[in-house]
């Protein structure tokens, strides 16, 4: 499956990440050789094979539905690059 | 005691327990041999003070008798750890100047344990590469040479700062994390050991997440007896982490008995590639030869899904970074770009992630976006979550047929120079986790065992893999395997 430069064009939206117009043509190319590479996985016969969704069998832990941490609302905004007034800023959002 | 920065963990717990060194002297002498090594730049953020501080602290604690083998060792830290108050960002744009308010459950075991932080260590933007070309910082540079040629050489990736600090004695041992073979390739580069533990043997809280089903950390050393020390002070349960194991921890260092008569090895007959350097399967031979002579008994086994492991990974891996590096936002930490008039909250997102994240990062967070897009999602993703429960199907028929663990070559080659891989395709880079993916895509243990030099003087190494949960049992494989060869071989200072 090869990608067309308007296929790289949606992905690279999906995946927000900017990419210039005259870039999108060498981006389609180098998505399309990965592609081409995951195709080999067309070979193997996956009949009744259930997709792992666990490495190893365990069952995940369960834990009380409690708050075990939290009141630190400097802490978790010390790294933003825009906090205003104990909350984070971004670009204005609704017109 | 002279250089005392050239030490195994071993030696100089050894040492500090008789009261003949202080963990204040094997600090200083590491912090002078990173200060004498910027060329090979494998330390991105120095932080001496905490060093001081802590090997203080050590040297208090092991006078009051109470001390940990790793109490007062000086180790290095990945840049994907989470350290706190101390930049962590990954070798990436996009957390430059993260510092974070928390530490990582692996980072601060070694902590508790008295283990002194010497820095962060270079790596691959998000642990993705596998040369160390990718990073934020500039490249890692092996410590090793091709004889006399002056070619700088890849130390491999995407632990490559922590493989070059180790191999040229700045730390005695450095933290690693292995996605698709990020230790044990780069171990077996620079001819130390390198092991990755079973999935949930460490918690991978507080570690940057690059795809979450297959990320593990692990110790790299000088020796192999050094890796059970530092492993055993690096796992163990951690609730922060659903995936970690509650399961006890045993004494690896104890079950280094050096004994494996009777024990089966296996000889994967797929890992048999075209094109693969004489000199490595010359190597492979001679491994199972040592093996043998040591009175294990070497059996022929097939994986019969080998060839389809590297393309499962470059599916299931970059599909869980681009689900995991969606975080990146320039809202909560890191990079924001600078916005134009107008621009909203969309362009901030796609202004940001083009500015912060490196090529192929970009590149995997894109295919990942791909393979998990609407119409492409069971073509693509779920077909590779299948081969990947046939791999693993592969290496549970062997082990329930007997197999103790397995032998096989740890990298296709020696360590290749910096900017030879510049024009190859993307694929050529990703053969180098040959031999190693399929470890990871089955949550086994696997370790790096520096078996030799090539015609040009370079280490190269040979993996095992054991069964989960026994990385005893490997270790002790490794130990036998290390005591054969012999490998006592250092790079010549340059740097």
């Amino acid at each position: 499956m090869s990608i067309d430069t308007d296929t790289a064009r949606k992905v690279a939206h999906l995946a927000r990440i900017a990419v210039k117009e005259e870039d999108l043509p060498a981006l389609a190319g180098e998505l399309s050789a990965v592609l081409a590479f995951m195709e080999q996985l067309n070979e193997v016969d996956v009949e009744g094979v259930e997709p792992m969704t666990s490495v190893t069998p365990m069952r995940l832990k369960r834990r009380k539905d409690v708050v075990t941490d939290g009141n630190m609302p400097e802490k978790i905004l010390s790294n933003a690059p825009d906090a205003r007034e104990g909350f984070f800023a971004v670009p204005k959002v609704v017109e | 005691m002279s250089e005392l920065n050239r030490l195994t963990i071993a030696a100089a717990r050894d040492a500090l327990r008789k009261g003949e060194v202080t963990s204040a002297e094997l600090t200083e002498a590491c912090l002078a041999a990173i200060e004498g090594a910027g060329a090979l730049n494998a330390f991105v953020h120095k932080t001496p003070e905490i060093a001081r501080e802590r090997a203080a602290a050590a040297d208090q604690r092991i006078k009051s008798g109470d001390a940990p083998a790793m109490c007062g060792i000086p180790v290095g830290i990945k840049d994907l750890f989470c350290t706190r108050g101390v930049p962590s960002q990954a070798a990436s744009n996009i957390l430059k100047n993260f510092r974070p308010e928390y530490e990582s459950t692996v980072s601060q075991q070694l902590a508790d344990a008295g283990a002194v932080m010497l820095g962060k260590l270079n790596m691959d933007e998000f642990a993705m590469g596998s040369s160390n070309e990718t990073s934020c910082y500039g490249n890692a540079v092996n410590p090793w040479r091709r004889g006399n040629d002056d070619t700088a050489l890849t130390p491999g990736g995407s632990s490559g700062g922590s493989a070059a600090a180790v191999a040229a004695d700045l730390c005695l041992g450095a933290t690693g994390t292995d996605t698709g073979g990020s230790i044990r390739q780069p171990a077996a580069f620079t001819g130390i050991t390198g092991i990755k533990p079973t999935y949930g043997r460490c918690s991978r809280w507080g570690i940057v997440a690059f795809a979450s089903s297959l990320d593990q950390a692990g110790p790299m050393t000088k020796d192999v007896r050094d890796a059970a020390i530092m492993l055993q002070a690096m796992c163990g349960h951690d609730p922060k982490d659903s995936t970690s194991a509650d399961l006890a921890v045993p004494d690896f260092e104890a079950m280094l008995t050096g004994d494996i008569r009777g024990k089966k090895i296996g000889i994967p007959r797929e890992y048999r590639m075209d094109g693969m350097p004489e000199e490595i399967e010359a190597l492979w031979h001679k491994g199972a030869e040592m093996l043998r002579d040591a009175g294990a008994e070497i059996v022929d086994i097939s994986l019969p899904h080998t060839k389809y492991a590297l393309p499962a990974y470059y599916v299931v891996a970059p599909a869980e970074a681009s689900s995991n590096l969606a975080r990146y936002d320039g809202v909560r930490y890191g990079h924001r770009a600078r916005l134009a008039q107008g621009d909203g909250i969309t362009e901030m997102y796609e202004k940001t992630r083009a500015e912060g994240f490196g090529h192929e990062v970009q590149r995997r967070v894109m295919i990942g976006t791909y393979v998990l897009s609407a119409g492409f999602y069971d073509a693509y993703y779920n077909r590779a979550r299948k081969v990947r429960a046939l791999i693993k199907r592969d290496f549970e028929t062997v082990f329930a047929d007997g197999i103790d663990a397995i032998l096989t070559p740890a990298t296709p080659s020696a360590a290749f120079g910096l900017g030879e891989m510049a024009d190859a395709d993307p694929v050529a880079m990703y053969l180098n986790d040959v031999f190693t993916v399929t470890v990871n895509l089955a949550g086994l243990p696997g370790v790096a065992v520096p078996t030799g030099l090539d015609r040009q003087g370079l280490p190269l190494g040979l993996q095992l893999i054991g069964r989960p949960w026994e990385e005893g049992d490997l270790l002790n494989h490794a130990y036998v395997l290390e005591r054969a060869a012999g490998f006592v071989s250092k790079p010549s200072k340059w740097w």
